[in-house]
């Protein structure tokens, strides 16, 4: 029952095929470089992690440009309110546990 | 070949325990009435084309409350066992072992195939007819919502007859549910069982939501939005802030588990706390997705049987959403002794004590809705009322918990088990008990009975304080929590055998209640006018049972409470009388696919649970299949002419 009482005019697009198979490799691509990484070290233990980081937040905005259509939509003031609030979310889950695992140390 | 199978099945089977040879034979039984009971009155039909390809969410809430109600009582029989073997020192009624199962089990179950889809049940049953809609924004969807939840609560089931159940405790920590120490399928039973429910879950709260912010009707703004709405609303933020945790955790899990994986391991570079981490991020708001709902259904129902405007409604709705924030910043406090930093313990030890200050705010609400109110005490009233002084003891336990030095001493004792029981059977039970109580006569159209209910609520309450009460003092008496028996030079007999008693009084409760449902059906007081309980909220102005399209009209909007508003102007003359005019209604079609989608799903589950990858593979081909032909499937709607909602509604005693 959402509204879409006419099926064939779309009144926002939802992006092309064009745009998905990039996003798609795009992230195939951004998982498959952190994998290589640990199976072949090129950098010391530190660099592998900020690489991996480094792939995790751009695949981050891939799939919030290409999957999650965030330019898109009536409302963008929704949009920016959610995206703030999983954002804090995010870092409170990353940060929050590099400061409880890190122990003391 | 003889001898083959016989290994087979003594290695497929669980085998050795007769309670466990009495559950098969009790369930073969009942498969086999219920397949009989369809063929002979020749129901199949009626069962697919009425039940299992619903998108109806009225239907879909149904079939959630009798899933959770049948999951109450798996629960409850493991409780009751545990009860059992705690009544007395050195009792050899249950092993360690199966001990070990039970308490698994129990606590599993009860949160997330008990509370969950008891909890959906009521979102399901409600928020569109509070709302002023005609469906939930996605109705195939909550169907698939609904599939995915009880076909990975029969995976996770299945189990207690196929395989062995998971021994690891509810939350399976490592290294203790890694291949080490719990080989075979047990625990991925665990894994596959919530995840599976889990992904319908998130959609369920994606729902939701939609639903909320697009459905209400015309001129209901946020803050004309009935207290139950809201709560749904901080429930499902949550829901799809937490739960994508819970899932990448139990995978990692599983990778550990299946491919060999070292994320929790003790070795290679794995890190077994990193578990307890990542799924108390979960964990925590888990506990409040669950009872901030129970909050929107005390607030409905004082203010429906105190005849008042709810007191303090901004703040109400500040507080649900605050909270909804807030249940992200306290997870560690189910570990303080993990052996952090005490700036971390600092931190999460303030955080928790904040959490009490929106639900000292509520408390304070629905005492100023009572005071000076015109009370009537029926049973979703009486519910309400035990639960404040019920919450607010569990409320101030919990701060006790807090206390992180203190903690230390409370730490996985009784103290511990009794607090969180006080709270989720204070809260989530009583509420949704609550709930059931408020909403079974728009459900069904009649009333349950209120002598024998009256019965059911007193011994869930002595039950309750009788069964909890002794496990505080326990815990202070040093008795821990999972142990499967103690000695009689502890003293710890007389309390255990006293909580015993309580947990049994309880058991009975719950066969008062199955009881008085039954006798309802019959001879509960039918509800001809769709107003029982003389109500505040959009879903009392239409008939009951509502019919498949709720509201033969959109209603406008004017006001918070505006059923009551319009009951007012009624009375005193001032209504005005609106012109209606029917028009045909646009509503979504029937569709099997969720539940063939969900088969699918159960069979790649069953898959992984034994790795046999052919068998997730056919399962996981069937998944993307059925995505495949959804996504061709234009035909998904229809529209009911007119002359049909008028006939609907002359049957309802409406006339247009």
């Amino acid at each position: 029952m959402a509204n879409h009482t006419n099926h064939n005019s779309h009144a926002e697009s939802h992006g092309s095929l064009k745009s998905y198979v990039i996003g798609f490799i795009l992230s195939i691509v951004l998982t498959i470089i952190p994998l290589v990484l640990v199976m072949n070290p090129l950098f010391s233990k530190a660099g592998t992690i900020i690489a991996i980081m480094i792939m995790a937040v751009l695949q981050f905005v891939i799939q919030l440009f290409f999957f999650m259509h965030i330019r898109e939509g009536e409302k963008p003031r929704w949009n920016v309110q959610t995206l703030v609030l999983g954002l804090v979310i995010v870092l409170t889950i990353v940060a929050g546990s590099i400061w409880i695992m890190a122990f003391n140390v | 070949m003889w001898e083959s199978l016989k290994e087979f099945a003594s290695w497929f089977f669980v085998t050795g325990d007769p309670l466990i040879y009495g559950a098969m034979v009790s369930i073969a039984l009942t498969m086999v009435a219920i397949v009989f009971v369809l063929t002979k009155y020749k129901k199949w039909g009626w069962l697919w084309r009425e039940w299992l390809t619903t998108v109806d969410h009225k239907r879909i809430g149904i079939m959630y409350l009798i899933a959770s109600l049948l999951m109450l009582f798996r629960g409850g029989v493991d409780a009751l066992l545990m009860r059992v073997q705690l009544a007395f020192p050195n009792l050899e009624f249950l092993h360690s072992d199966h001990y070990n199962a039970i308490f698994t089990t129990h606590g599993t179950i009860m949160i997330l195939f008990m509370a969950m889809p008891m909890m959906f049940g009521l979102f399901n049953m409600v928020v569109p007819l509070q709302l002023g809609a005609r469906d939930v924004a996605y109705p195939f969807l909550n169907a698939v919502s609904f599939w995915l939840f009880m076909f990975g609560a029969m995976l996770f089931n299945l189990s207690f007859v196929i395989g062995g159940s998971p021994d690891a405790g509810w939350l399976s920590y490592p290294p203790l549910s890694q291949n080490d120490f719990s080989p075979g399928p047990g625990q991925n039973f665990w894994i596959w069982g919530i995840q599976i429910s889990g992904i319908g879950s998130l959609a369920t709260g994606i729902n939701f939501i939609v639903t909320i912010l697009k459905m209400r009707a015309p001129g209901m703004k946020l803050m004309k939005m009935p207290m139950f709405s809201w709560s749904v609303f901080s429930s499902c933020v949550m829901i799809i802030l937490a739960f994508p945790i819970l899932t990448v955790t139990i995978a990692l899990l599983y990778l550990d588990r299946f491919a060999g994986a070292h994320f929790f391991t003790m070795d290679g570079g794995g890190n077994p706390m990193m578990y307890l981490n990542l799924i108390w991020m979960w964990g925590h708001p888990e506990v409040y997705i669950v009872v901030v709902p129970a909050f929107g259904i005390f607030s409905e129902v004082v203010a429906t049987f105190a005849k008042k405007k709810l007191f303090g409604y901004t703040s109400m709705v500040a507080a649900v959403m605050g909270i909804a924030i807030l249940s992200f910043f306290t997870w560690a406090h189910h570990f303080f002794t993990m052996g952090t930093s005490a700036n971390v313990i600092a931190f999460f030890a303030i955080t928790t004590m904040l959490i009490a200050i929106p639900t000292g705010v509520k408390i304070f609400n629905w005492l100023f809705t009572m005071y000076r109110g015109k009370i009537s005490f029926k049973q979703p009233m009486m519910w309400t009322i035990a639960f404040i002084p019920c919450f607010v003891v569990g409320g101030a336990t919990g701060v006790m918990l807090s206390v992180a030095p203190a903690d230390y001493q409370y730490h996985n004792s009784y103290f511990l088990i009794a607090h969180f029981h006080q709270v989720l059977i204070g809260g989530v039970v009583f509420g949704y008990l609550a709930g059931i109580y408020y909403w079974w006569p728009k459900l069904f159209g009649f009333k349950l009975d209120e002598k024998l209910g009256a019965w059911g609520f007193w011994l869930w309450n002595i039950g309750f304080y009788v069964c909890f009460m002794p496990q505080y003092a326990l815990g202070f008496m040093g008795m821990t929590r999972r142990y499967y028996t103690y000695g009689w030079d502890l003293g710890w007999e007389p309390l255990n055998l006293v909580s015993t008693v309580g947990a049994f009084l309880m058991g009975a409760g719950f066969v008062f209640q199955v009881w008085q449902i039954t006798y309802s059906i019959k001879h509960g007081e039918r509800d001809t006018t769709g107003d029982p309980w003389n109500g505040r909220t959009l879903e009392w102005s239409i008939p009951s049972p509502a019919p498949f399209y709720n509201f033969a009209v959109v209603p406008q909007v004017k006001e918070l409470d505006d059923f009551w508003r319009v009951k007012e102007e009624k009375a005193n003359g001032t209504y005005k009388e609106e012109p209606v005019h029917l028009e045909p209604i646009h509503m979504p079609k029937n569709s099997g696919l969720p539940f063939i989608m969900s088969v699918c799903w159960f069979i790649a589950g069953f898959g992984f649970v034994w790795e046999w990858t052919w068998m997730a593979v056919i399962g996981m081909v069937g998944v993307a299949l059925v995505m495949w032909a959804r996504s061709f499937q234009y035909d998904t709607d229809y529209y009911v002419p007119v002359d049909e909602v008028r006939r609907t509604e002359a049957s309802l005693g409406r006339v247009y």
